[in-house]
């Protein structure tokens, strides 16, 4: 049984994000509040609809919420502007997503090179991509790539920062169980060599196994949160 | 090398095709600027230089004879800097193994050479100063007619026939355009000038100790008006035919004219390409950045800021411009030197100061980037303004309403791919009207090009078929007397003999004035007639003064006012004419009266300035032959030759232009219809392969395509008819000088040959890109996001 670090990373309070179309009110977030700890694997659970995206993109500083105050460490994100928050996302974040998003034009090492670009204190992309197993296919083009192996891409490019946090939505989604698992691999690996914070979010329930801690969502609030005294690999996990 | 960069790059090669249809775009708007603007600047360049090495002159006066003594009273008229005296006339040439009779403006030279206008000598040696049958041919006439130093020639100078020797060639600035007279182009072969002793050519018109014509140059600073003013007060005895500056000198004023046509190119067309540009660019870029949404919200997430992404795109559409400025110097520097080629065959230049100034290479690369940047202005500002969430997720499908426009075309039964044809451009009307507009443009550059024939087959009819229906003009040094007209019907060939009088004035209505020729005219008249732009022959009424209409807007005068005309040369006097009729014409600022009024007003016997001749074809020769001995003939005019001459310069320069507007034009459709087809395509792809995968096949699917595109192109036509007509009107206004007035003559034919361009163009082009739509994988166009 591992117990959760103590040092805490994210922090919200009543966090609320409504999307208006004029038509309808859609409460995505309704009064969250929620702590997240450094070098902890969280998975966030929960059906279609139920705010884990939006939360996501809230903590990853992609937007603002309606109402209630979200901090990242000592830094308030509440009402950070624009230059703030790029500031934050390019320092702090790491971002991997369903569909992978590589730019279809790079090579998988430019790929990564986007964030070590810009980012203050990055690896060598070659070293992220050594991370995640793919030193061998480093000039390969997306289409090129298998899905898992974009994935791990994906991921190379997230971490090639050395971010603080790793927000993953749904990263296994579009592979097959397999493949998601050799990247579920990846990210345990990540979490605890770089002792990034990892939030995950997925709707395969199978997977809070892994997880140090499993935060369940419906209709925009936080339901239930549990911690898992024995976390499983995730070649031990099935979906 | 950053990763950035790397994309920007690898996407431009991507777009290859679409960016490289803008660039054609723009290329043609900074090759024209380039070529106009550069010819402009070597013919001023080249012409300032040329004045001022040889001291061209900035008054010309002809007088009918003013001695010498006159010379140190003119010299001291505040402002002159110098004068150049002259004698001055016309000759017929008898030419050896040529038939037809040449004329030739003859020039004295002094002993010292000019002190004006001076020639530049180009082969040869100018003739000792005391000979008498030396003569210097201007070079081009020299070599036209084979005339090298040694040769000898005959010429009838004041009724005498001599034999003169050319010791040499040369090339002046008073005749850099030389036009013969009753010509309406340069023709070196039949028009020549040449220089001749003082001494010797005074002698033979009987002007020893005078002159008949005076070139003066000011000191700077100096108004012209009030010296001339002062030299036609002094000159007017001695029958002085008004001064002109150099604004009215022949073969300055013609290119003052094409300067200021370069200078119209330079301002009308470009805009037109750099605004098609921006249009092309904004629409390319717009999509570009739609269809990047994800990748922009990926950048925006891995934290490069808003002014990162708003380069990364400016960049892009930088390139396009970088690849249009190069292409367009590469076009224009060519450009320039081919029509630097064309110039050189009329105008003599001794060398020609062809630079184009880097500045005029900046300004133009400038205004081309700043197009591509202004065109991806406000699709750089969007991707850089998209929130990075809003980024990441899809866009929300365009929103269609029902409207009563749907209730018909359902009524109407159309067909759903045409439905869909209908409502895309109902739409996005804006897109839609922009494209149009891009068409019509180049609709309208067509037709506002290919109006030029149509309008000039109308001159050229009223001209040489309507109003001048004589064979031959026969020019006399003098006015003769009507015996002329009998001796010239006893020529060999002659079949009609006509005489006319032709007077030099100034008409001067109120503050108002104007130099220019009056015709008496007998009614009547039959091989030249004054024929009004409605085709109407018109005969001046006796007891007042004709005026075509654009010299009597000149004068703000109407019918019925009565205006002062001064008459000049060997009639002196000034009378009060009333205007009796206006008279609408193609060329010139006519002036006429009535045979018998002239007759009243001079008291004289009727006397002849010129002869007009109709011709037995069979007899040509021995009528060309019979010229060379009359003796007091200055020249003559072959029409059927100048118009053939006309025709054939103009049709080539018509052909030149007319390919040059027909390319300009394609490039344009293409441009709009190829970008806007590969538009639609990428935005339209997951629903046109849905149509195949329910069993369209690809010839209806590709009807969408083609169809929206071929749509707006045909709405486009009737745009560009009234853009095209329009820029014509302006053009017309524009060319409208004292030498001719442009009519406005569009014909169907026009209108319809630049339809068929643009609309060909635009089927081309869609037909190209759909290709694309052929060879889209359906399954995997199926499994992508939308």
């Amino acid at each position: 049984m591992t117990a959760p670090p103590a040092e805490r990373v994210f922090r919200t309070e009543g966090l609320t994000k409504v999307y208006d179309t004029g038509e309808v009110k859609v409460y995505a977030l309704d009064g969250v509040d929620l702590e997240l700890f450094a070098g902890e694997l969280t998975v966030l659970l929960g059906p279609s609809g139920s705010g884990m995206p939006t939360l996501r993109i809230i903590l990853g500083g992609l937007d603002h919420a309606t109402d209630g105050r979200v901090w990242f460490r000592v830094l308030e994100l509440t009402n950070l502007r624009d230059r703030g928050l790029t500031r934050y996302r390019r320092d702090h974040v790491g971002f991997v997503f369903q569909f992978y998003n590589l730019v279809p034009s790079l090579s998988a090492r430019e790929n990564v090179q986007l964030v070590t670009d810009v980012a203050p204190d990055p690896m060598r992309p070659e070293e992220a991509l050594e991370r995640v197993g793919l030193t061998h296919r480093m000039d390969h083009f997306p289409a090129q790539l298998s899905g898992g192996e974009q994935q791990r891409v994906a991921i190379a490019r997230a971490v090639a920062k050395r971010p603080e946090i790793l927000l993953s939505d749904e990263h296994t989604g579009a592979l097959d169980s397999k493949t998601g698992i050799q990247v579920l691999d990846v990210l345990k690996q990540v979490n605890e060599d770089l002792g990034t914070s990892t939030v995950v979010i997925t709707h395969a329930a199978e997977i809070r196994k892994m997880a140090h801690r499993v935060i369940w969502f419906q209709d925009g609030r936080i339901a239930q949160v549990d911690v898992n005294e024995t976390r499983l690999a995730p070649a031990e996990i099935a979906w | 090398m950053n990763a950035l960069d790397r994309k920007l790059l690898r996407d431009f090669r991507r777009l290859w095709s679409q960016f490289l249809a803008i660039s054609l775009v723009l290329a043609a708007g900074v090759a024209v600027l380039l070529m106009s603007f550069g010819m402009s600047g070597a013919l001023e360049n080249t012409r300032a230089t040329y004045y001022e090495r040889n001291r061209f002159a900035d008054i010309f006066v002809d007088v009918n004879r003013a001695p010498n003594t006159m010379l140190e009273i003119i010299r001291d008229i505040d402002g002159i800097a110098a004068i150049a005296p002259r004698v001055t006339t016309y000759a017929t040439l008898d030419i050896p193994a040529k038939i037809d009779a040449t004329v030739a403006h003859v020039v004295s030279f002094p002993e010292n050479g000019p002190v004006l206008n001076q020639p530049t000598l180009r082969l040869g040696n100018w003739p000792d100063a005391t000979a008498t049958d030396a003569v210097v041919l201007n070079a081009p006439f020299g070599e036209a007619n084979d005339l090298w130093p040694g040769d000898t020639f005959t010429a009838t100078l004041n009724g005498t026939k001599r034999t003169l020797t050319v010791t040499g060639w040369a090339l002046s600035p008073e005749f850099i355009y030389a036009i013969g007279p009753g010509s309406l182009i340069p023709n070196d072969a039949d028009f020549g000038i040449f220089w001749m002793p003082e001494q010797a050519l005074a002698a033979a018109l009987d002007r020893t100790g005078a002159f008949n014509n005076l070139a003066v140059k000011l000191r700077p600073g100096f108004a012209v008006d009030p010296v001339i003013e002062e030299l036609d007060l002094l000159l007017e005895p001695y029958g002085g035919l008004g001064a002109i500056d150099r604004t009215e000198q022949v073969s300055n004023a013609f290119i003052d004219a094409e300067i200021t046509q370069l200078e119209t190119l330079a301002y009308t067309l470009p805009p037109i390409f750099l605004g098609i540009t921006i249009f092309l660019v904004n629409m390319v870029m717009g999509r570009i950045v739609a269809l990047e949404r994800a990748e922009i919200g990926l950048l925006k997430a891995l934290g490069y800021s808003d002014g990162a992404i708003l380069m990364h795109y400016l960049l892009l559409a930088g390139l396009v411009g970088v690849v249009g400025v190069g292409l367009g110097y590469a076009a224009g520097s060519w450009l320039s030197f081919e029509l630097a080629q064309l110039y050189a065959q009329f105008l003599k230049f001794p060398y020609l100061i062809y630079s184009v100034s880097w500045n005029i290479y900046v300004i133009a690369g400038l205004l081309g980037l700043i197009a591509a940047g202004t065109g991806a202005a406000r699709a750089a500002w969007v991707a850089a303004r998209l929130a990075p969430a809003t980024a990441m997720s899809p866009p929300a499908p365009p929103r269609f309403t029902t409207s009563w426009v749907d209730r018909a075309l359902h009524a109407a039964r159309i067909s759903q791919p045409t439905m869909m044809i209908l409502r895309s451009v109902i739409r996005w009307p804006v897109r839609a009207g922009l494209s149009v507009l891009g068409m019509a443009l180049a609709v309208g550059i067509l037709v506002s090009s290919n109006f030029f024939p149509d309008a000039l087959d109308v001159i050229i009819d009223t001209a040489f078929y309507q109003s001048n229906r004589q064979h031959a003009v026969l020019f006399f040094n003098d006015e003769v007397d009507e015996r002329a007209v009998a001796e010239a019907s006893r020529l060999p060939g002659v079949l009609q003999a006509e005489g006319q009088q032709v007077m030099t004035a100034v008409l001067q209505y109120a503050h108002r004035h104007k130099r220019t020729t009056i015709e008496a005219r007998r009614p009547g008249m039959n091989l030249s007639r004054v024929v009004s732009t409605a085709g109407e022959v018109v005969d001046a009424p006796p007891g007042g003064i004709m005026l075509s209409e654009r010299l009597a807007a000149q004068l703000n005068a109407a019918v019925g006012d009565v205006i002062e005309v001064r008459f000049l040369g060997v009639h002196q006097g000034t009378y009060m004419l009333p205007v009796t009729q206006l008279v609408t014409q193609y060329f010139g600022l006519g002036a006429y009266m009535d045979q018998a009024t002239a007759n009243r007003l001079f008291q004289q016997d009727p006397r002849v300035s010129v002869v007009n001749v109709t011709l037995d074809a069979a007899h040509a020769t021995a009528f060309q032959q019979s010229l060379k001995d009359l003796p007091r003939l200055a020249g003559r005019a072959m029409l059927a030759e100048n118009r053939a001459g006309f025709e054939d310069t103009i049709s080539r320069n018509i052909l030149i232009t007319t390919t040059i507007y027909a390319v300009l034009g394609t490039l344009i459709t293409v441009g709009v219809a190829y970008n806007g087809a590969r538009i639609q395509l990428s935005e339209r792809a997951r629903e046109l392969a849905s149509l195949r995968i329910l069993g369209f096949t690809r010839g209806e699917v590709g009807f969408v395509l083609v169809g929206e595109i071929m749509l707006l192109a045909l709405l486009a036509q009737p745009l560009g008819w009234w853009i095209g007509w329009g820029v014509a009107r302006m053009l017309t206004e524009s060319y409208t000088s004292d030498l001719y007035a442009m009519p406005l003559v569009v014909s169907a034919a026009t209108f319809s040959s630049a339809s068929l361009i643009v609309l060909s163009a635009a089927l081309v082009s869609v037909l190209i890109v759909r290709r694309r739509l052929d060879r889209i994988d359906l399954v995997s166009v199926m499994k992508t996001r939308e």
